[in-house]
């Protein structure tokens, strides 16, 4: 489904537009204070970003020196190509623990490569712990909806009762959020204490220390990273952190921009395995999955520096409107709209970089000042040069526009766009730019009235 | 060398050309060392504690066993990193506890390596003065002890005096989530609730 047919579908959804719609409005604000009290916090993004892009560029060196370090500290290194090679080295050290479960801690990667499925193939249960993921688990018709709050689509009284009807075993649970969080704790701390396989995502890896870094909440990271006997983490080679000074950078960066506070409850680092302390069997699984094609690219490649923070998502007036499971993978939001199709091949997902209407705010909001607007022109001029042959894109090109600009404002923001050109990028773009450049007039309705009139109501 | 990662490296190596360009990474941000640390460190460490629905307690060293039996009544059985300070008060010793044993304790009482004022975070890091992480994560309550000493401004001060020897957890107030309806809710599956005690 392209993104256009998907967005139809949740459009419809009243109360999920309500849900997001509310929470996206009370984070925005909450980031915008948790910001203002940092004076240096434009020097930390320049610093962020361009830590990043050093990264990238000696990327060959950081994994290996990544390797070397991690497999000093006692832990062992696996390379994964794709997502397959990598659910197999995750099965296989099930296996050999003798255990048909696992414990995991909410991540992207994972979800990306479809581990637990894979896992179930294998007859090995993987449990989610973290409380959103339980929630979208625990629905099999749900999805995740957002980077950060995976339920962000679902309002208290729908959490309490699916909760009351699964978990809490059809006991009443009360509307209070505490007591909907204690029929989460209440299921998953035995299986915290006994299960003897974790498996987790990385926020970070600094190739100089070995050192794996989780950034969490709820305190189930930690149960995961502590109490199993074998801990397995799979990482995404862009991960990978230069020097242990940059977690100066990034810890800073990451909390303000995501949750809005200052830090987040829990940090995890640990580097290898510590005697007498935690799991004394680490693995860490290096996976490409599609990076090296966006790295290939020297103008998408900076999608690869997103710490996934979801501030972009939450000032995106297009994602505000549809929510994130319109963009039918695990990135949505604008993050999502330059990243998947790169990943998964431009093919995969052609419609996804006009799921904007690039007006810009989410490159105001980066905290690695990822510059998401010119990076969707050269996606969508890449489309339109090399899918050609398979789509229609004057047509998506043009539908996906009017999807995009959806007020006259936003329309002329993305026109100053196009016109500032944005220096080389966008004239890299402009052989395929310049067959959707011949804009219409601008709509002078709303973008949900376009669509009623334009769609239907059904 | 295995084949998947000599693929991926080629890979790599291929995307980004003969010569990519390494950018200098511009560090004009505040950088350790560079903001005072003074008594007003330790003053704004104990309120942003406190915005996170931690209760800070301040006392002089030779009140701190008082506070802590004052904190935790009687009768709770509380653990202990091995070989801690005295408080006063009949401790378990965490000597290898099993996951059972942790999990029958009501509380611990531990040291802190060091703590951040900017953010209101304490720094554990694995060893005698901080114990072991299960020992923080299992009870329900922690009562976590802060020398005023250690209480520095930034976290790049924080980070420049850490290393990756030992495991570190940096702790920003109870365990919460923000999963429902972003209301930040105390207390999943870490301790429920942590007293910080800063003293010196
Ligand atoms: S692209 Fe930037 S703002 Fe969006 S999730 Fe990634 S790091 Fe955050």
């Amino acid at each position: 489904m392209s993104f256009q047919s998907a967005a139809k579908v949740t459009l419809k959804d009243a109360q999920l537009r309500r849900n997001i719609g509310k929470a996206t409005t009370l984070i925005r604000e909450k980031r915008l204070r948790a910001v203002a009290e940092v004076p240096d916090w434009e020097p930390l993004r320049d610093a962020g970003e361009a830590i990043k892009a050093h990264t990238m560029a000696t990327l060959p060196e950081q994994l290996e020196k990544l390797e070397a370090a991690v497999t000093a500290a006692g832990g062992v290194v696996h390379w994964a190509r794709d997502g397959a090679e990598a659910n197999a080295i995750v099965a296989s050290i099930a296996k050999r623990v003798g255990t048909d479960e696992v414990i995991k801690v909410k991540s992207l990667a994972t979800d990306e490569i479809e581990m637990n499925e894979a896992l179930e193939a294998e007859g090995i249960h993987a449990l989610e712990t973290d409380l959103a993921e339980l929630i979208v688990q625990l629905n099999p018709e749900d999805k995740q909806s957002h980077i950060l709050v995976p339920a962000i689509h679902r309002n208290r009284a729908e959490i309490r009762t699916l909760f009351e009807q699964t978990i809490a075993q059809g006991q009443s649970l009360g509307n209070e959020a505490s007591a909907i969080a204690e029929a989460a704790r209440l299921h998953l701390r035995n299986k915290f204490l006994t299960v003897p396989m974790a498996v987790s995502g990385a926020n970070f890896g600094i190739a100089e220390t070995g050192t794996i870094g989780v950034v969490e909440s709820e305190g189930n990271g930690r149960m995961c990273l502590t109490m199993p006997r074998v801990l397995v983490t799979l990482m995404g080679i862009e991960k990978v952190l230069p020097a242990w000074q940059d977690l100066e950078v990034f810890l800073q960066l990451l909390p303000r921009s995501s949750t809005a506070e200052r830090m987040n409850p829990y940090t995890s680092l640990w580097t290898g395995v510590r005697p007498g302390d935690g799991p004394q069997e680490f693995h860490l699984i290096l996976l490409d999955g599609g990076r090296t094609n966006v790295l290939a690219d020297e103008v998408g490649r900076a999608a690869l520096h997103c710490i996934r923070c979801s501030a972009c998502l939450n000032v995106c007036p297009v994602y505000e409107r549809v929510g994130g499971q319109a963009y039918e993978s695990v990135y949505p939001g604008p993050i999502g709209a330059i990243l998947t199709p790169q990943l998964n091949g431009l093919g995969s997902a052609p419609s996804l970089p006009w799921a904007s209407s690039l007006c810009g705010a989410c490159y105001e909001v980066c905290p690695v000042k990822i510059d998401i607007p010119s990076i969707l022109i050269h996606l969508r001029g890449r489309v339109v040069r090399e899918e050609k042959s398979r789509l229609t894109p004057e047509a998506l090109a043009m539908k996906g526009m009017a999807a995009a600009f959806s007020t006259r404002r936003r329309y002329e923001a993305a026109q100053r766009l196009a016109k500032l050109g944005r220096g080389p990028i966008v004239k890299a773009a402009l052989p395929g730019w310049t067959a959707m450049r011949d804009l219409p007039e601008p709509p002078k309705e709303t973008f949900r009235d376009w669509w009623k009139r334009e769609h239907g109501e059904g | 060398m295995s084949t998947a990662k000599a693929d991926i490296l080629a890979r790599v190596r291929g995307a980004l050309g003969p010569s990519p360009v390494v950018p200098e990474i511009p560090r004009t941000y505040r950088l350790a060392g560079t903001l005072v640390r003074d008594a007003a460190v330790v003053d704004l460490f104990c309120e942003t504690v406190s915005e996170y629905k931690a209760t800070v307690h301040r006392v002089a060293e030779s009140a701190l066993p008082d506070k802590v039996r004052a904190i935790l009544g009687e009768g709770l059985r509380v653990g202990v990193p091995a070989g801690f300070r005295d408080l006063g008060l009949p401790v378990i010793e965490d000597r290898g506890l099993s996951v059972a044993e942790l999990d029958e304790l009501d509380a611990v009482v531990t040291g802190s390596a060091l703590a951040i004022a900017d953010t209101g975070t304490i720094v554990l890091v694995s060893g005698e003065n901080s114990g072991r992480r299960a020992l923080t994560l299992v009870p329900d309550h922690h009562v976590c002890l802060v020398a005023a000493s250690s209480v520095v401004p930034s976290v790049p001060d924080a980070i420049a005096a850490l290393g990756p020897d030992a495991p570190i957890t940096l702790v920003s107030g109870p365990s919460a989530t923000s999963d429902i309806e972003l209301d930040r809710v105390e207390g999943v599956h870490g301790p429920r609730r942590l007293d910080v005690v800063v003293f010196g």
